[in-house]
């Protein structure tokens, strides 16, 4: 590699406020950076990210003729961008710039200001030593497909989905339940404004299934997912759902017709407090408007015993085809849009709850769909006795808050709380307590939610509930179910409180799906802590994700209420917008690169790399690396024998300058 | 190169000091989460970015003992999760090829250590760079360049030829064929 006689490098140490210069004595570093041959210019500066920081580099590359650039900052997935396109406004190529991460890996985390100090010397001094041998370098550009793919069919995948579609492009909406909707469509009314669910959603449901570009799959999945942003190509597996969506015309005469004279099948929509039969449409506003068999239930699927009336009832719209098999279908798209969205918190798991043992202990979302009018009591709020319960007790953040479980509060758990504290009153005129740790009421009319339902005469005792247990060992003699004890301390009068009650509701927190860990591979994504999708930046790039062309649209990133994943889905929606509008990408060049006159042939690199972007020139007998299919691991250059394949960003020299810089021995 | 100025190993008590080489995505990542999180642990570890582990070559790990390292720290993205796919299971083969020769040359097992960091584990970054910190200081100073250094004394020869970078090449040539 060439050694540059005539490096003239400009040196920035940012105190980023007291963040960094509260640590770390940015004079002594600035001093000793200057001190360093080929450092033209060392300053320090109070907050380099900002507009008279940037400023400073381009000034200082036009009046100091600087031909690299240094800033001790944050760290380069913050702002190396930031940087490399100051340095490039000044008119240099934006890859003479390095960054020496501090604050991240420095002044965060180390208290030792004194020892810090000398250590960002260390840093600084590799990365001084480094970008001496940096080369110019052009972005690659990649072509951006239109079309895009949303994964997930809850509120979050239809509302990005309509908004791509309504700028034009063609959207597939991939969902693997029977319909679109997701838990949104299971609910009666909406906090805080208490408007009706289905009024909102419907609407939109319909309005994806109208949309001439949207072509939407439910009862399907993500096989597999190969490619990279622009270019992502897509498996889709359709699973047989025994009705053909484009003969079927919604009439459900199959479900009357069915054999199964009554419905028997524990209703997965209606949380199993319903029916179903084996032919069946999750609920009455479903899109598609298509029902589904189910194989392990439908006679005919199970052992061809079946007198199949339902065919008989379809009649020549034949649409019934008991033949149909799984399809595999492969898309291509350039942009996706995860909406997959969360799962509830399993009570079962904590015992002293007692749910799944005493059969008046429900879940929210079981009372979502017990006060539903459209649910399996019509909306009438009863126990499985048929009583309407005269005192009911609603537990908060069960599940959630909890060193033992779920350390993070679910957000929408206490508004959501509050909500079926406001209908239960209002279905049952009985008395409702609420237990809760702290009302959290964050955000636009919640407050004031919380004071309107807290005047509705619904009683709040603020404590954490300990214990579950029956009023009497004994059941009562009248076939009525017992009544259960609640028992908290209510920290407000430091008192232990026993409440009798007819019934319980628990207020699950949110989880990650089940499979997230699965769709997180799939598409090459990384998770947070607690297993939601980890967004590219907290703050900054809340909808990206670590994989270009990968978007994050409501609670599959994390707990949020309805508002919160509309405005996410419209943010990962425009994001994606933005990138099929611009057409292009542009990859960071650091792809691997052959020197053909050292290359023994030796084919080590071959197998090396996962993309099957090296291949062996037989003619020439050298190995041949196809930069388009390149990503820049650098695996193959670490194993090449004779050092003759290299990476631009990543060279050995410039990495061992760095080494040398980080131990340089005084 | 003026190399003479004051750095963090001079004056103080002996400090160890590790090279740590962390891939972009997942360890790097949560290195910066340590960061933001405001987790204090020891500071005697020098970051280089790369983009995988996969990229780590052997000479690598063998320059950073040559040139005074006390520990080398890997960081991988959990099997399985390596953002190319599998550049990971490559970094650990070599890793294992790389702990036999280092044991050969005396270089005791601790002060080489491979980690599979995710995005999310800032804790795991704290607590592994403090049990690293902790061992090393225990063991006391690597030294290979003073170490050299004697075994040149030792065998009269004048400082041009370099001993250990003549082994730590040729030992770097035969494992980088993994
Ligand atoms: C009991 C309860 C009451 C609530 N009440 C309110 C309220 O009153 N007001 C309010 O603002 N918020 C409320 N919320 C919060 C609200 O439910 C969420 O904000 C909202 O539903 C999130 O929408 P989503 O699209 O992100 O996720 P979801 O609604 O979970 O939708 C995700 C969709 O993706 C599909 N999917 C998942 N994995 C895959 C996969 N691998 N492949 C294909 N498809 C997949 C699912 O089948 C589902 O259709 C409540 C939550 C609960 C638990
Ligand atoms: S990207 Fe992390 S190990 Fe490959």
């Amino acid at each position: 590699m060439k050694q540059n006689g005539d490096v003239r490098i400009g040196f920035y140490i940012c105190h980023c406020g007291t963040n960094i210069a509260g640590v770390i004595d940015v004079d002594r570093v600035r001093d000793y950076a200057a001190s360093l041959p080929g450092v033209a210019v060392a300053r320090d500066y109070k907050y380099m990210c900002s507009d008279p920081g940037q400023d400073l580099l381009r000034q200082d590359i036009a009046e100091h003729g600087l031909n690299r650039i240094v800033v001790a900052s944050c760290s380069p997935l913050l702002h190396e961008k930031t940087f490399r396109g100051a340095a490039e406004d000044g008119g240099l190529n934006p890859y003479f710039v390095q960054m020496v991460n501090i604050r991240e890996h420095g002044s965060w985390v180390h208290e030792d200001g004194e020892y810090m100090t000398g250590k960002a010397m260390d840093m600084s001094r590799a990365a001084i030593l480094r970008v001496q041998v940096h080369e110019a370098l052009e972005r690659k550009r990649v072509p951006i497909n239109p079309a895009v793919l949303v994964v997930g069919g809850g509120i979050a995948g239809i509302h990005a989905a309509l908004t791509m579609a309504d700028a034009g492009k063609h959207v597939y909406l991939v969902e693997r339940e029977a319909t679109i909707g997701g838990h949104m469509a299971q609910f009666d009314k909406t906090f805080p404004t208490l408007d009706c669910a289905a009024c909102i959603l419907t609407p939109k449901m319909t309005a994806v299934k109208a949309h001439p570009n949207i072509t939407l799959w439910t009862y399907s999945e993500i096989d597999k997912t190969e490619g990279f942003i622009g270019n992502y190509t897509v498996t889709v597996k359709r699973k047989p759902r025994y009705v053909r969506e484009d003969l079927c015309v919604g009439c459900m005469e199959c479900i009357e017709a069915c054999v199964y004279k009554s419905a028997k099948i524990p209703d997965a929509f209606n949380m199993g407090l319903s029916k179903r039969k084996p032919v069946y449409i999750p609920f009455p506003q479903a899109v598609p408007p298509v029902p589904v068999l189910d194989p392990e239930n439908c006679l005919h699927l199970k052992n061809g015993t079946c007198k199949d009336f339902c065919v008989e009832a379809c009649g020549d719209r034949d649409a019934i085809d008991f033949t149909q098999e799984a399809e595999y279908i492969d898309i291509d798209v350039g942009t996706i849009v995860l909406a997959t969205g969360f799962d509830t918190f399993d009570p079962a798991r904590i015992p002293y709850y007692g749910y799944g043992k005493y059969p008046n202990v429900y879940t929210s979302l079981e009372l979502e769909r017990l006060v539903n009018a459209s649910g399996p009591t019509g909306g009438d709020v009863r126990l499985p006795d048929g009583r309407i319960p005269e005192r009911v007790a609603i537990v908060h953040c069960v599940g959630s808050r909890d060193e033992h479980y779920q350390r993070w509060c679910s957000r929408v758990c206490c508004m959501y709380s509050l909500k079926l504290a406001h209908l239960v009153k209002e279905k049952t005129g009985g008395e409702v307590y609420n237990f809760y740790i702290d009302m959290r009421a964050p955000g636009k009319s919640m407050e004031e939610f919380y004071n309107r339902v807290s005047t509705e005469g619904v009683h709040l005792v603020r404590g954490r509930v300990a214990d579950i247990a029956p009023e009497s060992l004994e059941p009562p003699s009248n076939g009525r179910i017992g009544r259960v004890v609640v028992q908290a301390e209510d920290t407000l009068i430091g008192r232990i409180r026993k409440i009798p009650v007819d019934m319980v509701i628990l207020s699950v927190g949110m989880q990650p799906q089940e499979d997230a860990e699965n769709i997180r591979r799939m598409f090459n994504i990384s998770c947070s802590t607690g297993g939601f999708f980890l967004e590219r930046h907290p703050k900054l790039a809340p909808v990206s994700t670590f994989t270009d062309g990968v978007f994050l649209a409501g609670t599959c990133q994390g707990p949020k209420d309805i508002p919160d994943t509309v405005a996410q889905a419209g943010a990962a929606a425009s994001e994606a917008l933005a990138l099929i509008d611009r057409g292009y990408y542009e990859l960071e060049p650091n792809t691997a690169y052959v020197l053909e006159e050292q290359c023994s042939g030796c084919k080590s690199c071959i197998q090396q790399c996962p993309y099957t972007a090296i291949s062996f020139d037989a003619e020439k007998s050298k190995a041949s690396i196809n930069e388009a299919l390149c990503k820049g691991c650098g695996t193959c250059v670490a194993s090449c024998p004779s050092a003759s394949i290299r990476q631009h960003l990543f060279e050995d020299e410039e990495i061992f300058r760095e080494i040398h810089g980080l131990l340089a021995y005084a | 190169m003026n190399m003479q100025q004051p750095n963090s190993g001079e004056d103080a008590a002996w400090r160890p000091r590790i090279v740590a080489f962390f891939c972009n995505w997942c360890t790097y990542t949560a290195a910066d989460l340590a960061g933001v999180s405001r987790m204090k642990y020891a500071p005697n570890t020098r970051i280089v970015r790369v983009m995988c582990s996969g990229r780590i070559d052997p000479q690598f790990v063998l320059d950073a003992f040559r040139h005074g390292a006390d520990g080398v720290l890997i960081g991988g993205c959990h099997p399985g999760d390596c953002h190319y796919s599998e550049g990971n299971y490559k970094a650990l083969r070599r890793y294992h090829l790389l702990r036999r020769l280092l044991a050969d040359m005396g270089v005791a097992e601790q002060r080489f250590r491979l980690e599979w960091i995710s995005a999310s584990e800032g804790d795991k970054v704290k607590s592994v760079i403090d049990q690293m910190v902790a061992q090393l200081q225990e063991l006391g100073p690597l030294d290979l360049p003073g170490r050299r250094a004697d075994w040149d004394a030792e065998l009269g020869e004048n400082g041009e030829d370099d001993l250990t970078a003549g082994i730590a090449a040729e030992a770097a040539e035969e494992v980088s064929h993994v």
